[in-house]
């Protein structure tokens, strides 16, 4: 127990933000990836320390299974024929992180200047049931509104990357307008 | 036309089912099948008509056994009513059946019309079809080398149609719309050789001057409708010609001191006078001799030219209406005088004419003056008798004219006929029969007894002698130029050109001439003081064979000096044109007509003068030149009428025109001031506009560079600041501890 | 300090990171998972705070926080794809993720 916090949070905490550091400074693309699924696994760890088990898997499944192949797929397909050329830091980075630590400092000062020092909450009690009942019944508009947000995202997103189908035409004004 | 004989056949089935009447139908003595079906008789020769119409024009057989056979129905069906009058009138019961019905209702009144049949109208049936049937077959031989035979046929048909309903009409409305039909086909026939300049302006001629009658007979039709309700002839006691309504026109007084019956009277003759051809209205007559010979027998001897004096006989009661005992009414008086003025008028210049139809039609003209005198003075069966002996030797003179002209290959003039009574021995002979008819030579010619009556008549009229003098002068000249017309075509020598050779004229056509020349002949017999039977018949009295009549003071001298006169014209005219044949003048140059054959006849001068030239050479240039009438009128009325028509137009092309114009051009003017408004403000100031938009739009457009990350930066200084706002603000309330 | 303070003081952490990989770098791509690290600084943020309120039946039957971040996974999700599809399909026109290339739009 350093500092009240038991040696799990520490632990894990450590991984997450490093995995998020090691994101926003690799060059490489890949690993940029790769260190946000760290952080992904990182943050499901953290879930699961937070007794929101259900949420912790999800996040493992849908966030590790799902947004993080599809980002290393999407950086697979938009390689260009090597290394690209740029710089992989925009020229005013300095700009964004002053503005990035200043909305840290703000969030941080919030936090700590609101909360009281010590509280202690009993452990909630929930099972997969009871998530499933309020699913199907407290939350079932929400659950309805999702559903069909993903099958347009899903939908639209088919559409955006489809190839365009391979006329003349197209084939001229593709290369040619733009 | 069809239109409305089917609106009648309509109305007439919807109120009549099967064989049973309702109470309103039946008129005076029972309504008999005859009577019912009267209306057939002018219906079948329009519907002939119409059928011929849709013919194509070498269905020659077809046009002509339509006709005919339609008029042959006519002709049963009108002797079958004829009969029935003749019984009813033989059994002493009433002779007059009315059939009338409601044509259509305007507000509370019915307009009706309906049909009559009484002894008038029988006798007018029976001679019309008769006639009629009898120059329908002369036209299958005249009109053979015409191409539009076809077209001849159904016109014809049509006239007839019109004609048989003036005759049976009850209603002057439906009088005046068959007159109408009448007066149509009239201008049809007349031009019906229509491209010949002067056949269409005779055409015309007619048609426009029997309108001028026919709009005073329209206002006397309108004015006694307003005035009595009705415009039914009979209609059991409530019409038109009976007493009540009689009643009624005779107390309103009208115009200087007339009553109202005096003055529809004098319209409803006006209109007669346009169509019977009496001064002054008498000019379409004679040029309606443009057309074919057989039209000229029907419709200008016998049919349509008597309609008006039918007309005068059927409103009769109007005319007479108010005489006192023993007197006679203004109408009748105007009538009288102004019928005698035409006699002399048209025998006089029938005496100068050279044309062989010309001197038919003011023949025509001169008698037709009689007949309205014989209606004027001696009633209705006076004119009507000689109306009905006229039509028959009418007809046949102008059918023997068509067999001459067509014998000498369409020559018209008589100078260049002659000796054609050993050419064509039948027309000479049903001629001759014709003209002793006309001249009135005593005692086996109809035209004698129907003419002696006239004068009889005119001379015992209490109003004044004067008609009586006009009639017999007018009689004395009948016979001359009568006898004059067949010296100068029968005697004396050919004066034709070499090349013609004339001949009689085919069966078809000889035949008719034959048949009418017996009528001609035989109907004197009907009307003889000691036998009267037409003029029983006419007015439904008793038949009173009476031999004594011949003893009537004053009757036999009468008849006497008619006669004397009659042998002076006659002899007159064959002193001066019979006794020494008429030959072409020495060294004279003969015209070769058959080679000039597209000429008319009269544009070629014939150098033979008149016997009666030379001695009174102004007088023969005045009667030759027809008294001028037309001339007077062309100078006068027609130059009147294109002054008019010039103003009229004018106004319209100016005052009109200059108007819309006017109008047009203010509209114009407005749409070019809102143009210039609109292009140059409206548009320039919007332009501007534009123009800045797209300046401060490039403006603003340099914001939309495309830099994502700028803008991401942007968002979320804007989220620092606005949070930075929120906690100076929360500080401030007191609700943030800083 | 409070285990919630500290909890939080971390989705701040990852949330700044997040927003400086969004703000600084250039591909397009990593702007994305900036994107997607800020979203799940603010599901832990959630997950926390469901983590040490009272769960109470009233306020949802005390699965609010939870609900709100299962959902939010799913939302994010469902983004990140249709996101990507555009990088790709920008990048099949123009052969670039490069951010400060895309100024097309550049009025």
């Amino acid at each position: 127990m350093i500092l009240g916090f038991s040696l799990a949070f520490l632990l894990t905490a450590a991984l997450t933000i490093a995995g998020a550091l090691a994101a926003a400074l690799l060059k490489n693309l890949v690993h940029c990836a790769l260190s946000l699924t760290v952080t992904f696994a990182g943050l499901a760890l953290l879930y699961l320390q937070l007794d929101a088990q259900f949420a912790g898997f999800s996040q493992i499944l849908v966030y590790i299974g799902a947004v993080a192949i599809l980002v290393v797929f999407a950086i697979l397909l938009t390689r260009g024929a090597g290394v690209p050329e740029y710089r992989g830091f925009s020229t005013s980075w300095f700009f964004g992180l002053v503005i990035a630590s200043a909305i840290f400092a703000l969030l941080t000062w919030a936090v700590v200047r609101s909360l009281p020092a010590k509280s202690a909450v009993a452990a909630p009690s929930i099972t997969v049931q009871s998530i499933g009942a309020s699913l199907m019944s407290t939350y079932v508009l929400p659950l309805e509104i999702v559903a069909v947000v993903l099958t347009v995202a899903l939908i639209g997103a088919v559409i955006v990357a489809m190839p365009e189908s391979r006329t003349p035409k197209s084939e001229a004004e593709s290369s040619g307008g733009k | 036309m069809i239109a409305c004989s089917a609106s009648l056949f309509a109305n007439w089935l919807a109120q009549s089912p099967a064989a049973e009447f309702p109470p309103d139908m039946i008129a005076e003595g029972a309504t008999s099948f005859i009577v019912r079906m009267l209306w057939l008789i002018p219906a079948i020769p329009m519907v002939t008509a119409g059928l011929i119409a849709l013919l194509k024009q070498p269905r020659r057989k077809t046009a002509a056994t339509l006709a005919i056979g339609g008029l042959v129905l006519s002709l049963l069906l009108s002797i079958m009513a004829f009969s029935h009058v003749l019984n009813s009138w033989g059994h002493g019961a009433a002779t007059r059946e009315v059939v009338n019905f409601n044509w259509f209702d305007l507000g509370t009144t019915h307009l009706q019309l309906g049909w009559i049949l009484d002894p008038l109208a029988a006798v007018m049936l029976v001679m019309v079809t008769f006639v009629g049937l009898l120059i329908f077959i002369y036209s299958t031989g005249y009109m053979a080398h015409d191409e539009n035979f076809t077209r001849f046929f159904c016109f014809l048909s049509l006239f007839a149609g019109g004609m048989l309903g003036v005759l049976i009409a009850n209603s002057l409305l439906l009088l005046f719309m068959c007159w109408e039909i009448v007066g149509l086909t009239s201008y049809l026939l007349i031009g019906f050789w229509y491209q010949k300049p002067s056949a269409a302006a005779a055409a015309k001629k007619a048609f426009l001057t029997t309108r001028v009658g026919d709009i005073f007979f329209l206002l006397g039709i309108v004015w006694l409708f307003a005035q009595t309700g009705t415009l039914l002839f009979y209609n059991h006691g409530f019409g038109a010609m009976e007493p009540t309504a009689l009643a009624t026109l005779l107390a309103q007084p009208a115009a200087l001191g007339l009553s109202a019956a005096t003055v529809i009277g004098l319209l409803i003759f006006a209109g007669a006078a346009g169509k019977s051809g009496q001064l002054p209205l008498h000019v379409w007559l004679p040029d309606a001799m443009e057309g074919p010979t057989p039209v000229s027998a029907l419709i200008h001897a016998a049919t349509m030219v008597a309609a008006g004096v039918y007309l005068v006989a059927r409103v009769y009661p109007l005319m007479s209406a108010g005489a006192a005992p023993g007197g006679s009414t203004v109408s009748l008086a105007v009538i009288a005088w102004i019928g005698a003025l035409t006699a002399l008028f048209g025998a006089l210049v029938a005496v100068a004419q050279n044309d062989i139809k010309r001197i038919l039609a003011y023949s025509t003209i001169s008698q037709l003056g009689y007949m309205m005198v014989g209606l004027a003075v001696g009633g209705v069966a006076v004119g009507m008798f000689h109306l009905i002996t006229h039509a028959f030797f009418k007809a046949l003179l102008f059918l023997g004219a068509g067999s001459v002209i067509h014998g000498c290959h369409e020559e018209q003039d008589i100078r260049r006929m002659g000796h054609l009574r050993k050419a064509m021995p039948v027309t000479f002979l049903t001629y001759s029969v014709g003209m002793l008819a006309l001249s009135g030579f005593p005692i086996f010619f109809s035209g004698f007894w129907s003419k002696d009556a006239i004068i009889g008549a005119a001379h015992s009229w209490p109003i004044s002698q004067g008609p009586f003098f006009l009639l017999i002068i007018g009689a004395l000249l009948t016979a001359f130029y009568m006898t004059r017309q067949v010296a100068y075509v029968f005697f004396g020598g050919w004066r034709g050109s070499h090349h013609t050779h004339p001949h009689e004229s085919p069966t078809v056509m000889t035949l008719p001439l034959s048949i009418l020349a017996v009528f001609a002949v035989g109907l004197g017999v009907l009307g003889t003081p000691a036998w009267p039977w037409f003029t029983s018949f006419i007015e439904s009295k008793f038949l009173i064979v009476d031999m004594q009549a011949f003893s009537e003071p004053g009757l036999l001298p009468l008849m006497g000096f008619a006669i004397l006169l009659v042998f002076v014209g006659i002899g007159l005219g064959w002193y001066l044109y019979a006794r020494k044949p008429i030959e072409v003048p020495v060294g004279a140059p003969v015209h070769d007509h058959a080679q000039e054959h597209g000429d008319e006849p009269e544009d070629t001068p014939c150098d033979l003068k008149d016997v009666l030239e030379s001695p009174a050479p102004v007088v023969w240039k005045w009667l030759a030149n027809r008294l001028y009438f037309d001339e007077l009128y062309a100078a006068t009325v027609l130059r009147w009428y294109a002054a008019l028509a010039w103003v009229s137009d004018w106004m319209d092309r100016r005052v009109w025109g200059g108007i819309v114009a006017g109008v047009s051009n203010s509209f114009r003017g407005l749409g070019l001031a809102n143009k210039s408004i609109d292009s140059q403000w409206i548009d320039g100031t919007f332009d501007k506009g534009c123009e800045e938009l797209v300046t401060g739009g490039g403006a603003l457009a340099w914001l939309q560079a495309g830099r994502t990350p700028g803008y991401l930066r942007t968002l979320t200084m804007g989220v620092l600041v606005l949070a930075g706002l929120a906690l100076i603000v929360g500080a401030a309330t007191g609700q943030v501890r800083l | 300090m409070n285990p919630l303070a500290a909890y939080l003081v971390v989705a701040a952490l990852v949330f700044a990171i997040g927003l400086a990989i969004s703000l600084t770098r250039r591909n397009a791509i990593l702007v994305l998972i900036g994107i997607e690290l800020m979203l799940n600084a603010a599901n832990l943020n959630l997950i926390a705070f469901w983590r040490f309120s009272p769960h109470t039946a009233g306020h949802g039957d005390g699965l609010t926080g939870m609900m709100f971040a299962i959902f939010s996974i799913a939302v994010a999700a469902a983004e990140a794809a249709v996101g990507l599809g555009l990088i790709i399909a920008y990048h099949r026109h123009t052969k670039t993720t490069d951010l400060d290339a895309m100024t097309r739009m550049k009025g």
